[in-house]
């Protein structure tokens, strides 16, 4: 026991918040997700997990001892959820040595040459994650087919992998097939919502990241702003398309179900270090995201875009920071 | 194949030298005409851009000197008299010279003379603990020990002595720059007139309480009872609020204050040993050996 | 829907311990030391000389310059030194030492318990009364009232606000005034409003002090244009500028006072002061302290004497337990730790509270995650994190235009921060520093 006084500037007491209990808590919002994807993908989900979350926290362990020689943090959780999330970023049947030059690039390039936590510009896991589509891009979009699954366009594919519905809608559109008719052999959006489809381990349950959200919002590990503005703004755009031409372009409720809006609104762009500090930055941030989205399913190459919408908008994050402030106390004289 | 490649060098050459030329030309119509003479004194200065001078880098205090007709208020610290003259021979004025300076740190409450009273568990930097409160001792006016003057000195001239709890002057780095005296929160800092063979003497305190409380705080402190004051021959010293102080200027070095002090509150450095009374040595003696840096011997170096 | 201010703030546990205590009379000390400066302004000057004789109540010292305050005498007897003494700030300034003799109040006081709600004085001389009395603001920033009661040339108060929040957690003086005092506290408060001519006046109390807004609810009914208001319990609602905001919905502007928005603020306590000063004669020297903490064995609220040194408070509550990590002069949010028991309870010491070792520790400081928690909480909608960065690389005319002057140094920023960072060490760095810069330019 200390025979002193203690002294110190206030305050003097502590909400008790740190960066373990935060970073656990946004891991228990992933379970549900991972437990659909292991009901539907089987030990494909776990072993893709498993491997992701070791291998990211082995490089941050290895990294920050031998290299940067700093003190280890690895207790902190950010590397174990960063091996969650690039798994979630992953088709469950990726080769192993794959997943672990991902888990490389995310920790050592998307992280730790910036400084480690708190530092990096962009988000690791998709740093990882996108590094990976552009340099394995067939073992990157061949998705296993979900067991349990009897819609007709599983008929279509042979052996055991497939695209997605997104694929599937994109090429039909490049061959000039109507929407509607292609909406037949899709999932139904039920099964959409419930994870009955072909896709990257966290993209298929929509339930189970809708649940996810409900737990980040009540412990108040993020705010409503980035997902809300994001699943809204793609919403708006893709409506608005729909409306214009139903034949070409797909109903905006498809378009939130399917690809990686629920994930990337929930857990990925709501990453603390790479989105804006201020409510109405946040906002013109996700508005941002979910344009970029929609731009590049619509009239992009690729089927899917919020990966990259999410790292194009993080590079803007700092203008946003710079210029978009909060509300001031104070800031119009009012009339005395 | 290779009709590709000699297109490719070709082109790629055009490019590069048509680009060269480009920006030659706008560099040439887009230059800014300077006083040259401002190149050649900023090549005549140290270059540690330290702001000692009170300007905030080497080349400002270059155009400032260019600029003025004489040098009133403009002299580098850091290079002293020797690039004072070559300045001015390059601007074809006279040369301006001052003594060199050093700096002092005025006091020596350290963990054995000065017990700690509370334990402080905010940030650990002198000027945030100096905004709070006087401090983990019982002196309000003492060496905080954080280390702000580490931290800001550009010189390597100051390192913190972790047994004593005091930081601690390299005589041999030291530029007088002042960045120390401003970083200080407790004002602790003197730039003094450098001594032949470096020697010093001064009142290492700043404690202004009545003698009797001063002393409770802390060992060595000034406890204001001008018995320097009354013995020194030269009126060099000067007391204040129940502090005195040396005036380096006046001082003759004649160590007569340093035998007076009952407290062991004026430091002694550079001296040889005395060989008188036995008392005098053994005060002499041990002032001496805690406080012998002029050897330049850094007891623990700041991290670079 | 209760009423509340708009951004940010935090919800921080409430350990009202001594909710339901009753004031109690700490005794008369044995000699109190009587700080010549207990307020904001110029320290006072003594008028009284060593081995003067001196009653209760009686002058001892007098505010020196238009913004100071007199002071008196809290007990009766001589007058031993008038000299340097430490008080709460951890520096030494000039203190009154009294030795105690006995408790012989000045006669012009009145000592009965009758309410007095009787008031015929104009407004000039119930400033005039106020001043004469040694009165500053007692929520802790000792604002000499007189001096925000003389509203500049042109401005015009609308409102009086009162404030009964008590937004800090463990203390609770404030509540116990209200519960035990409410009439002469209502006729303090119709008395302010007279002094300032004021059109209509709201007190605000947080709605963790049920039976406090109730009592006061009923007294209020005697009176017209007092309304009691009951708000949302979320700090820093206590906060001048924020209590403006959920009252009357206007916002202090940056730099500005409340009379520029028409109103002033004034705590229980000193409202209670200007009931006994003006009804009672009775000036400025003794007020309730909640001295409270978890380890303590009697957590109380006292009436103490003003110079009355900490230790005695403590030793009244069970003495100090063993386990003592922090001694707070006021709230855990903005109270200032004390580096020593033998400073003297001021005009402005709203608690003592004693921290256990393992709450007075702070955890090890780590990165920033750049969660903006620390943004959402400011109540002012400033950027902690960056006002932070800013003052530790000395970056000062950008804190300048950033506003750093606003910071309320609430500690709200500090106190979410996952990263124990110590956000409002650094804010307060640059506060001073910027305060600095603009003193000397405006020379």
């Amino acid at each position: 026991m200390n025979k002193f006084i203690t002294v110190a500037p206030s305050p003097h007491i502590h909400s008790g918040k740190s960066v373990e209990r935060l970073m656990y808590g946004v891991i228990l919002a992933l379970i549900p997700a991972l437990v659909v994807s292991v009901f539907f993908y089987g030990i494909g989900a776990i072993a893709v997990t498993f491997i992701s979350i070791v291998s990211c926290v082995l490089f941050e362990l290895l990294i920050q001892k031998f290299i940067l020689k700093t003190q280890v943090r690895i207790s902190d959780g950010s590397a174990l959820v960063t091996g969650m999330l690039l798994a979630f970023n992953l088709p469950s049947n990726l080769p192993w040595w794959i997943i672990i030059i991902g888990a490389l690039v995310s920790i050592g390039i998307g992280k730790m040459t910036f400084g480690g936590l708190g530092n990096n510009p962009f988000n690791p896991a998709l740093v990882g994650r996108v590094f990976l589509l552009l340099s394995f891009p067939v073992q990157m979009t061949s998705y296993p087919v979900p067991k349990g699954l009897s819609t007709p366009y599983i008929s279509n594919i042979e052996g055991f992998t497939g695209p997605t519905p997104l694929g599937i809608l994109k090429e039909g559109i490049k061959q000039g097939t109507p929407v509607s008719d292609l909406m037949k052999e899709l999932p139904s959006y039920l099964d959409l919502f419930l994870g009955k489809l072909g896709g990257s381990m966290g993209e298929i349950a929509g339930a189970a990241l809708i649940l996810g959200l409900i737990f980040l919002l009540i412990r108040k590990i993020i705010t409503w702003h980035i997902p809300v503005s994001i699943i809204l703004s793609v919403y708006v755009f893709t409506g608005i398309l729909h409306l214009t031409d139903p034949s070409q372009y797909a109903d905006p409720l498809f378009h939130i179900l399917t690809g990686g809006i629920l994930l990337g609104a929930i857990f990925m762009a709501t990453d603390y270090v790479t989105s804006p500090m201020t409510s109405p930055g946040m906002l013109v941030y996700g508005i941002g995201i979910g344009v970029i989205t929609v731009l590049i399913r619509v009239f992009g190459a690729y089927p899917e875009g919020v990966s990259f919408a999410i790292l194009i908008m993080n590079g803007f994050v700092p203008l946003i920071n710079r210029y978009i402030k909060p509300r001031r106390f104070g800031e119009e004289v009012k009339n005395g | 194949m290779s009709m590709v490649i000699l297109y490719t060098i070709i082109s790629l050459s055009g490019l590069g030298t048509t680009a060269a030329i480009v920006l030659y030309f706008v560099a040439q119509k887009f230059k800014v005409k300077e006083d040259p003479r401002i190149d050649d004194v900023e090549g005549a200065l140290p270059g540690a851009n330290c702001g000692g001078c009170g300007f905030p880098g080497c080349r400002n205090f270059a155009e400032a000197c260019v600029k003025s007709d004489d040098f009133e208020g403009l002299y580098c610290p850091v290079g002293g008299n020797d690039t004072m003259s070559a300045v001015a021979a390059i601007l074809g004025r006279d040369a301006v010279e001052q003594d060199p300076r050093v700096a002092v740190l005025r006091c020596n409450g350290s963990c054995d003379a000065r017990p700690r009273t509370n334990n402080y568990d905010g940030t650990a930097t002198c000027a945030i603990a100096s905004a709070l409160y006087g401090g983990d001792t019982d002196c309000q006016y003492g060496c905080l020990g954080f280390g702000d003057c580490v931290e800001v000195c550009n010189f390597n001239a100051l390192a913190m002595d972790f047994t004593s709890g005091l930081p601690v002057v390299n005589d041999i780095n030291c530029t007088a720059c002042g960045a120390c005296v401003k970083a200080c929160p407790k004002d602790l800092f003197e730039l003094r007139k450098r001594a032949k063979k470096d020697r010093k003497i001064y009142v290492a305190c700043r404690n202004e309480d009545k003698g009797g409380i001063a002393k409770k705080s802390c060992s060595v402190a000034c406890i204001g009872c001008s018995k320097c004051f009354n013995v020194c021959p030269f009126e060099a010293i000067t007391m204040n609020n129940n502090l005195a102080f040396i005036d380096a200027d006046k001082c003759k070095l004649c160590r007569k204050c340093v035998l007076e002090c009952p407290t062991n509150s004026i430091i002694e450095i550079g001296f040889p040993p005395r060989k008188e009374k036995v008392e005098s040595t053994e005060k002499s003696n041990e002032n001496e050996e805690s406080k012998d840096t002029n050897s330049g011997e850094i007891i623990k170096n700041k991290e670079e | 829907m209760l009423k509340t201010f708009t951004i940010g703030g935090i919800h921080p546990s409430e350990n009202k311990l001594t909710g339901h205590e009753h004031i109690v009379n700490l005794p008369v000390p044995d000699a109190v030391t009587i700080p010549l400066s207990m307020h904001l302004g110029v320290p006072a000057k003594a008028v009284v000389e060593k081995g003067e004789t001196i009653r209760t109540g009686q002058l001892i010292a007098k505010g020196n310059g238009f913004v100071s305050s007199h002071i008196h005498s809290s007990v009766s007897g001589k007058v031993l030194k008038i000299d340097k003494a430490i008080d709460a700030s951890g520096y030494k300034h000039d203190s009154i030492f009294i030795q105690v003799e006995g408790d012989e109040w000045d006669e012009t006081i009145d000592r009965s318990d009758e309410l007095n709600h009787r008031c015929s004085l104009s407004q000039k001389d119930i400033i005039q009364k106020i001043n004469a009395a040694g009165i500053v603001g007692m929520g802790g920033a000792t604002f000499p009232s007189h001096v925000k009661l003389s509203l500049p040339r042109g401005k015009k108060a609308r409102f009086l606000i009162i404030n009964g929040v008590e937004c800090e957690p463990f203390l609770t003086s404030d509540h116990a005034l209200m519960l035990e005092k409410g009439e002469e506290l209502m006729v303090g408060i119709s008395i302010l409003g007279k002094a300032l001519n004021a059109e209509k006046t709201l007190v605000g109390i947080e709605n963790n002090k049920p039976d406090a807004i109730e009592n006061l609810k009923k007294i209020a009914g005697k009176y017209k244009n007092i309304s009691i208001h009951a708000l949302k319990v979320k700090y820093p609602q206590g906060g001048e500028k924020q209590l403006i905001q959920a009252l009357i919905h206007r916002e202090v502007p940056s730099g500005g006072l409340p009379v520029d928005v028409g109103t002033v603020v004034f705590n229980v306590g000193t409202a209670y002061a200007v009931y006994e000063a003006v009804q009672k004669n009775k000036p400025l020297f003794e007020r309730i302290v909640t001295v409270t903490g978890k380890s303590l064995k009697k957590p109380s609220n006292f009436r103490v004497r003003i110079g009355t040194a900490v230790n005695e408070l403590i030793e009244a509550a069970g003495g100090m337990p063993q386990d003592t990590g922090k001694i707070i002069n006021g709230g855990p949010m903005m109270g200032k730790a004390l580096s020593s028991t033998f400073v003297p309870v001021t005009k402005g010491t709203s608690g003592i509270l004693i921290l256990n070792d393992r709450e007075a520790r702070r955890k090890a400081v780590e990165p920033c995650i750049r969660c903006a928690k620390c943004v959402s909480v400011c109540p002012m909608g400033m950027e902690p994190y960056l006002l932070m960065a800013l003052s530790e690389k000395q970056m000062f005319e950008r804190l300048e235009s950033d506003r750093v002057m606003d910071c309320i140094e609430c500690g709200s920023c500090s106190y979410i921060c996952p990263a124990n960072r110590p956000l409002l060490d650094y804010i307060r760095l640059g506060k001073s520093s910027v305060g600095k810069i603009i003193r000397t330019r405006k020379k």
